[in-house]
């Protein structure tokens, strides 16, 4: 049975215990007043009306009233047809066919002699209309602008906008009306008149100029407004008009934004504005903000811009919260139009820190930083430090990157900068970006004159508290690279205290965090890292025993990382003669070129210091899959991880070399097999900060950027897939270089050809192995490795072209095949007869398909063999 | 530009909602409903009352049990809009004579037409009080 009146169908639903019983009773209701709508029962229409919307409101589907909403507009009852358009808003939008059917009684309805119902019809339009519509009743709304009700002209001001955002050719229809309500003296009319140029001006900057004419007209309004009392006609809560006055600074502010000559205009009345409005209530304040804003966006006098941030400074101290949170985000938007100015009112901002509110202290937090610069650096780092130890821990991640980064950009000193680190590690270690902790290790591993210091303040710090991971991570890594420092510099004081450092303890310590609650994957590995370093480092024989037994103990660690790692570092025992080379401390890395923009490093990838060593990386691994897989060829293996390892003398190399069926060699591979096991791209990207074992070995720390990484990674290995020999000792003395590719090593064994890159494109890479004819010195015969390295497709149909300067001669075999998959490879021999002995050009033209669609045709020229090869 | 008026209760039930082009699914938008009540709800006292939600700003007022939100875009007058829910509620009081959570449950279309004098497609046409009411209180003499 369905309820009559809407009144009845409020009490039925607010009876309703669940909401199953609310949506049964919906749906009955709904189906009843269908039944009334085909039914065609004209007297329970506006009821029905009513109640559709109700349910509208509450969520549930009303549209199958719309067409009833446009018989009630079609009713001769008032109260029918402003229920019927009232309809129509809330239940039609623009996109509706339905809509076209209501263009007709708008039309009509405005015309209308009753002036309710032309406002009723103006609403309606200006809230729905579409652009058809707007087309059609655009003549209307413009006769309506210069009607003589006041009533009718404010509507139809607000219509005209919507009109003109919905068919913005047709804004010069109302340019001249628009103009000339401005003099308007009713405050309704002005106040609408006044959003419509404003939009104007938003759409079209020409009209920029037609009204910056009426300037002076606006600072006499805001004026009069301003000196007016009080006047029943136009107060709002106490003030005179305030939204009125917001409306004109607002189009000023718009008219003055780079043109002098009306911005010189409104100086006066701004700071009469500023200066006057009454600041004890928000109403007054609502004002003052938007002056605020109108003065610092056009080009107003220094004094006034003064006096504006004067006011927000003011705001800062108002009790109110809402004030307070828009100085706030007011004072973040112009702290990088005037700087000092804001910087007065720094304290104040710093005390919003401490705000009950989250929402202001997360403002005045980003104020914060952006106020720092090189002489407040250690103030402004203090308290934020202060309130990092209180922070919310949301907070606590942007904190620590940004105090970092600011550390990085503004530090007066390192020993300041390498503290200031260490005091957000011991405050907020778990909180700490990767990059940021990177970050930290090269700066102390290129801080070489304060390692000593660093190491006892770590030392000391991670003493104190192991749990704080990053602490943990910074400090075990420190310890390791540096351990003798620590142990030759002996006791030290801390905070007045003197501290005893001998070796045991350092053990100790390491042995609790690997004990401790903390750990957790990456510590360990970390910590089994530099316990191996250290083994080096440290003098007592019982001490390394020691850590050779941690180490043991993890050789059946369910980690599949951590045992690999305990396991070839206790192998690494077996061999005392490498084992100090193995474990030298990793060169001083180069600092990136933007250390101040972490995430930027991240995309760039191997472009810095940093990139090199992953490289390098990239280089030994991928090298070795290949080597382990291909060949016998063990010693070459061996002496690239020799090298890599040892980063440092040659000879042990030779020591190495002869022993081809040596145990050392299977070790070797052991080692080699390691990181194929887990080419994981997710090596550390900020090497530097790690010894190259530790990256052999690839760390799978959580990175946040794990994609970029392997993007860049990947990049990198796999150039140097079919680089057979590429020496990596090279790469690491090339630090810095990009030009990995290049960069060979004479090679080891004679035969062993070289390998030069003549083509890298698209992912596509073309590599010439060089090698002598045994027979005929004068031909030089060159293996050709085509590599689809990441066109992200097969390569199909491949022509591969050649040319030779006529003093020499060409001769090719086919290709092994056309066709390459992904990371597949495909070789080609070519013979150059070279008579004259002169450099060996090749021009190349390279034609494929890739099964994606695209088509490649490409040229090179290559002459870079050296001359042993002429 | 104004985006939307919404009165919720404390039980988070909404009394009244008005929207410009906003353009929501019915369930969409009782989803978005009962989410801005919640962020209403859950700040304290001490919280400012105007905050970011989705794409848009909120600000609220509450008086008794029921929440005046206005959502809207971040050009506006953060302030003036908490001026302008204050100016509507007054105006709500003055028409139904201390205005209740069920006088806006009953008489919802009455609180649409006034809004209508204040507000047409998001931008605010009139806020003087007596220039609000005049013509509702003729429509009304009209309708009857």
């Amino acid at each position: 049975m369905p309820y009559y009146r809407l009144k009845d169908l409020i009490k039925a639903i607010r009876a309703c215990k669940t909401a199953a019983d609310e949506r049964a009773v919906i749906q009955k209701e709904s189906a009843a007043i269908r039944t009334s709508f085909k039914e065609e029962n004209n007297d329970a229409r506006h009821s029905n009306v009513a109640k559709l919307l109700y349910i509208h409101m509450l969520g549930y589907p009303a549209h199958f009233g719309q067409i009833e909403c446009l018989k009630l507009v079609a009713s001769n009852r008032f109260a029918d047809k402003r229920l019927g358009y009232l309809g129509i808003m809330l239940l039609l939008d623009e996109n509706q066919e339905v809509l076209t059917l209501v263009t007709n009684s708008l039309k009509n309805d405005m015309n209308h002699s009753n002036m309710y119902i032309v406002g009723l019809a103006l609403c309606t339009l200006g809230n729905i209309s579409s652009p058809e519509m707007a087309r059609d009743l655009c003549a209307e709304v413009e006769k309506l602008l210069g009607s003589s009700n006041v009533y009718i002209r404010k509507k139809a001001a607000l219509c005209a906008m919507r009109i003109i955002r919905k068919v913005p050719e047709l804004q010069e229809n109302f340019l001249s009306k628009a103009k000339s309500l401005l003099s308007d003296r009713n405050h309704g009319v002005l106040l609408t008149a006044t959003t419509l140029i404003t939009e104007m001006c938003h759409r079209n900057p020409d009209t920029l100029v037609t009204f910056r004419k009426a300037v002076p007209l606006l600072v006499r309004h805001l004026k009069s407004l301003v000196s007016a009392g009080f006047s029943p006609e136009h107060d709002v809560t106490g003030v005179t008009d305030p939204f009125l006055q917001v409306k004109i600074l607002r189009l000023m502010r718009i008219l003055g934004k780079g043109d002098a000559e009306a911005s010189e205009a409104m100086n006066d009345i701004l700071a009469q504005v500023a200066t006057n409005t009454e600041s004890s209530k928000n109403v007054g304040n609502s004002i003052l903000y938007e002056t605020v804003l109108t003065i610092m966006e056009i080009q107003s006098e220094s004094g006034l811009r003064v006096l504006a941030i004067n006011i927000l400074g003011k705001f800062l101290t108002n009790r109110d919260n809402n004030i307070r949170y828009v100085a706030l985000t007011t004072l973040n938007k112009t702290v990088s139009i005037d700087t000092n100015a804001v910087q007065r009112h720094r304290n104040i901002i710093l005390d919003c820190l401490r705000d009950g509110d989250i929402s202001i202290r997360r403002r005045a937090l980003e104020l914060s930083f952006a106020l720092i610069n090189e002489t407040n650096v250690r103030v402004l780092t203090r308290e934020l430090l202060a309130f990092l130890e209180v922070a919310d821990n949301e907070f606590k991640q942007g904190m620590t990157t940004k105090i970092c980064l600011a550390a990085d950009r503004f530090a007066p000193n390192k020993r300041w900068h390498i503290d200031t680190v260490l005091r957000v590690l011991k405050l907020a270690g778990n909180y700490v970006r990767e990059e940021i902790l990177s970050n930290f290790i090269r700066l102390i591993a290129q801080t070489k004159d304060l390692n000593a210091y660093t190491v006892q303040k770590l030392y000391a710090a991670l003493k104190a508290d192991i749990s704080q991971e990053s602490l943990t991570l910074a400090s075990v890594w420190v310890i390791g690279e540096y351990g003798d420092i620590l142990i030759k510099g002996g006791s030290f004081e801390e905070e007045e205290l003197v501290k005893e450092v001998t070796e045991p303890d350092v053990v100790d310590l390491f042995e609790s965090i690997l004990a401790g609650p903390y750990a957790n994957q990456v510590t360990r590995e970390y910590v089994l890292t530099a316990l191996m370093k250290l083994t080096s480092r440290f003098t007592s024989t019982p001490v390394i025993q020691r850590i050779q037994a941690i180490l043991e103990r993890y050789n059946t660690s369910i980690e599949v990382e951590i045992q690999q790692r305990a396991i070839e570092y206790t192998n690494l025992f077996k061999f005392d003669n490498i084992r100090p080379a193995v474990l030298e401390r990793i060169p001083i890395p180069e600092s990136k070129e933007e250390t101040s923009r972490p995430t930027d490093d991240f995309s760039s990838g191997g472009g810095g210091g940093g990139g090199s060593l992953l490289d390098l990386d990239g280089d030994s691994i991928a090298t070795d899959v290949k080597k382990v897989n291909a060949s016998e060829n063990s010693q070459n293996t061996v002496d690239i991880l020799a090298t890599i390892f040892g980063s440092g003398p040659s000879d042990t190399t030779d020591n190495l070399t002869p022993s081809r069926s040596n145990p050392k060699d299977d070790i070797m591979s052991l080692f080699n097999t390691g990181p194929t096991t887990t080419t994981s791209p997710n090596l550390i990207e900020n090497t530097p900060s790690a010894n190259p074992l530790d990256d052999l070995i690839t760390t799978s720390l959580p990175s946040t950027n794990e994609n970029l990484l392997g993007l860049s990674s990947i990049k990198q290995i796999a150039p140097s897939q079919n680089t057979q020999t590429v020496n990596p000792l090279d790469s690491l003395m090339d630090l810095g270089s990009t030009k990995l590719s290049t960069a060979i090593s004479p090679p080891t064994e004679t035969n062993a050809p070289e390998q030069f890159v003549a083509y890298n494109k698209n992912g596509f890479k073309i590599g010439l192995s060089p090698f002598k004819d045994q027979n005929n010195p004068n031909i030089l015969n060159i293996n050709v490795t085509f590599h689809n390295v990441g066109v992200g497709s097969d390569v199909q149909n491949l022509l591969f072209q050649a040319a030779v300067p006529k003093t020499q001669r060409l001769q090719m075999q086919p290709p092994s095949s056309t066709t390459i998959a992904p990371g597949a490879i495909v070789t080609q021999t070519i013979r150059v007869a070279n008579p004259q002995r002169v450099n060996v050009r090749l021009k190349l033209r390279i034609v494929y398909d890739t099964s994606a669609g695209g088509k490649v045709d490409d040229i090179a020229e290559f002459s870079g063999f050296p001359q042993d090869f002429w | 530009m104004l985006r939307f008026f919404l009165f919720i209760n404390k039980q988070g039930q909404t009394r009244f909602s008005r929207y410009y082009n906003v353009q929501l699914q019915p369930e969409e938008r009782v989803l978005m409903e009962a989410d801005i009540s919640r962020k209403c709800l859950k700040r304290g006292d001490s919280q400012c009352s105007i905050f970011e939600f989705r794409e848009y700003k909120l600000a609220f007022r509450r008086y008794a049990s029921l929440f005046f939100v206005i959502g809207f875009d971040e050009e506006e007058n953060h302030l003036a809009i908490l001026e302008l829910v204050h100016a509507y509620v007054e105006i709500l009081n003055a028409y139904f004579d201390n205005v209740c959570e069920l006088d806006i449950m009953f008489n919802i279309e009455k609180v649409h037409v006034i809004l209508e004098e204040m507000v047409l497609n998001g931008r605010i046409v009139e806020t003087n009080k007596n220039n609000v009411l005049a013509p509702v209180l003729e429509m009304d003499k009209t309708s009857k």
